[in-house]
């Protein structure tokens, strides 16, 4: 089902299935194809923090709903958010058509710059989904 | 998805696998929730047609002098009206006029009823049917012989007529016959969950796939698809059709539910009566109403339902986003007071307390295009 082109190599990942990219200072945060796959037509993105917020590793930073179903967000790392995605509010089927791309969700100035190197590279992400398409 | 009993599969389940769909536990069913997407499946039905297995549905067969008697006893609807070959939506309530099920009643003949009930309350209501027949006719539970497909849709009978069985176009609304289909004997209806036109075609379990391939052969050029259950919640959310278990249970009434038009008060005695005779005799205190979202916000089964100054009022049956209607809608309990179209009120998601305002129901109604 999975193929590699849908768990890029460059990006690191959680058991969540968020991604996170690192690009200068700041790190942009979204989710897997994996995990759009789950949930179907996504119909709402509700991104509960604001520029400027402090967020931990692990703490919710908003929902995602689609059609059937609706799962939290997790910010992969801690950090301050420095940028949100407005787009998605009203065309939440960014996600559905690009999720590495135009449907990433906030970006971070990481509290750590080394917390993101913790995160699941991508061959160990792979092997996650394998595990949780079972 | 916690159930501990071994899940079953209907004689469909290798071709739901075998088109890729989704399967889920469902009712105690291996079901599938989607083939290619839910949204694009509920627009397949309601702009050519779609092809769903509902073989976990329940049927008993009630056969015998008295089996007119024991159906009309049972059911809220007066089913001593119909004729041969007309079926009719109803309920079956307790003696507290609350709901044990909703179903569909076809009357063969006066000596010989089929009852459609819901795949979740298969044995409580076999008991229940098996139980009131008891020396008065003879009961079968046909639910393990019988399964059930539905054609649903603008194109449903464009699809029978390139099977070769167009002269069912000539079937009335909420009336079925037999009928040979690619070689399988069925019992068809002119019935449905979905809002559209369509057929719900009975046929021997092992019979199945043989009929469903056929159908898809010669539909899927017409634009008919697979649709599996997370459409036929979309599709029959938005024609207001209600679902057991999320609008409908033993702790609701018909009458609160909105579904008043199937219970016959003024028919002979019927179980439930008494109650649902003494809570039609004072205003209903709730009401099941439809809602739409004003704010961001998609309502779910069981969020609570808030008014203007966030007290706790009432509760959500069901909510998703409406396809075709292209707005988040809503079904849910309010007071009587709350429930009159054009209401505010606020919809709990999650701790958010997102405005929903009450709308008229259907949400959606399929256009006038009929040719019977």
């Amino acid at each position: 089902m999975m193929t590699e082109a849908q768990v890029p190599l460059d990006l690191r990942y959680t058991k969540d299935h968020e991604w996170a990219r690192t690009s200068g200072a700041e790190v942009t945060v979204g989710i897997t194809a994996f995990a759009v796959e789950q949930l179907g037509d996504v119909t709402l993105v509700s991104l509960d923090v604001k520029v400027g917020d402090v967020v931990a590793a692990g703490k919710v930073f908003g929902t995602i709903e689609s059609v059937k179903t609706l799962s939290d967000l997790f910010a992969p790392i801690a950090g301050k958010v420095v940028r949100i995605n407005e787009a998605l509010a009203t065309k939440p089927e960014l996600v559905n058509e690009d999720c590495y791309g135009k449907a990433w969700m906030i970006a971070l100035a990481p509290a750590d710059p080394k917390a993101v190197s913790t995160l699941m590279d991508a061959g160990a992400y792979g092997e996650h989904v394998k595990a949780a398409a079972h | 998805m916690t159930e501990p009993t071994t899940l079953r599969r209907t004689s469909l389940y290798p071709e739901h696998a075998r088109l890729g769909g989704r399967i889920v536990a469902f009712a105690g069913w291996e079901m599938p929730i989607q083939y290619t997407g839910i949204v694009d499946e509920h627009q397949a039905v309601r702009s050519a047609a779609g092809l769903f297995d509902v073989s976990h549905m329940g049927e008993l067969r009630l056969r015998g002098k008295y089996a007119t008697h024991v159906v009309d006893y049972l059911v809220t609807g007066d089913v001593k009206k119909l004729v041969d070959g007309q079926a009719m939506y109803t309920c079956a309530c307790n003696e507290r006029g609350t709901i044990l099920d909703d179903l569909i009643v076809y009357r063969h003949n006066q000596e010989d009823w089929l009852v459609v009930c819901n795949g979740s309350n298969r044995s409580k209501m076999s008991a229940h049917f098996a139980h009131a027949s008891e020396h008065h006719c003879e009961f079968e539970d046909q639910s393990d012989s019988t399964a059930l497909i539905a054609l649903q849709g603008p194109k449903a009978f464009e699809v029978l007529a390139a099977l070769g069985s167009g002269e069912l176009s000539s079937l009335k609304s909420f009336h079925f016959r037999g009928a040979v289909l690619a070689g399988v004997p069925t019992t068809t209806a002119r019935t449905g969950y979905t809002g559209e036109d369509g057929v719900e075609i009975f046929c021997p379990w092992a019979d199945a796939p043989t009929l469903w391939r056929a159908l898809l052969g010669v539909g899927t050029a017409l634009g008919l698809k697979p649709v599996g259950l997370g459409a036929r919640d979309t599709l029959r959310l938005e024609a207001r059709l209600s679902l057991y278990g999320n609008d409908i249970d033993e702790t609701t009434h018909p009458l609160e539910a909105g579904l008043g038009w199937i219970v016959a008060l003024q028919k002979g005695d019927f179980i439930g009566a008494g109650a649902l005779r003494r809570i039609a005799e004072a205003p209903l205190a709730r009401k099941l109403v439809g809602f739409e979202m004003v704010g961001r916000g998609i309502a779910r089964h069981g969020y609570w339902l808030r008014d203007a100054s966030a007290l706790e009022v009432g509760v959500c049956t069901s909510g998703s986003p409406g396809p075709t209607v292209g707005k988040n809608i809503g079904l849910g309990y309010l007071p009587a007071e709350l429930s009159g179209v054009g209401t505010p009120f606020l919809v709990d998601c999650r701790g958010k307390n997102i405005e929903a305002v009450v709308v008229k129901t259907p949400f959606y109604r399929r256009p006038k295009v009929e040719t019977k």
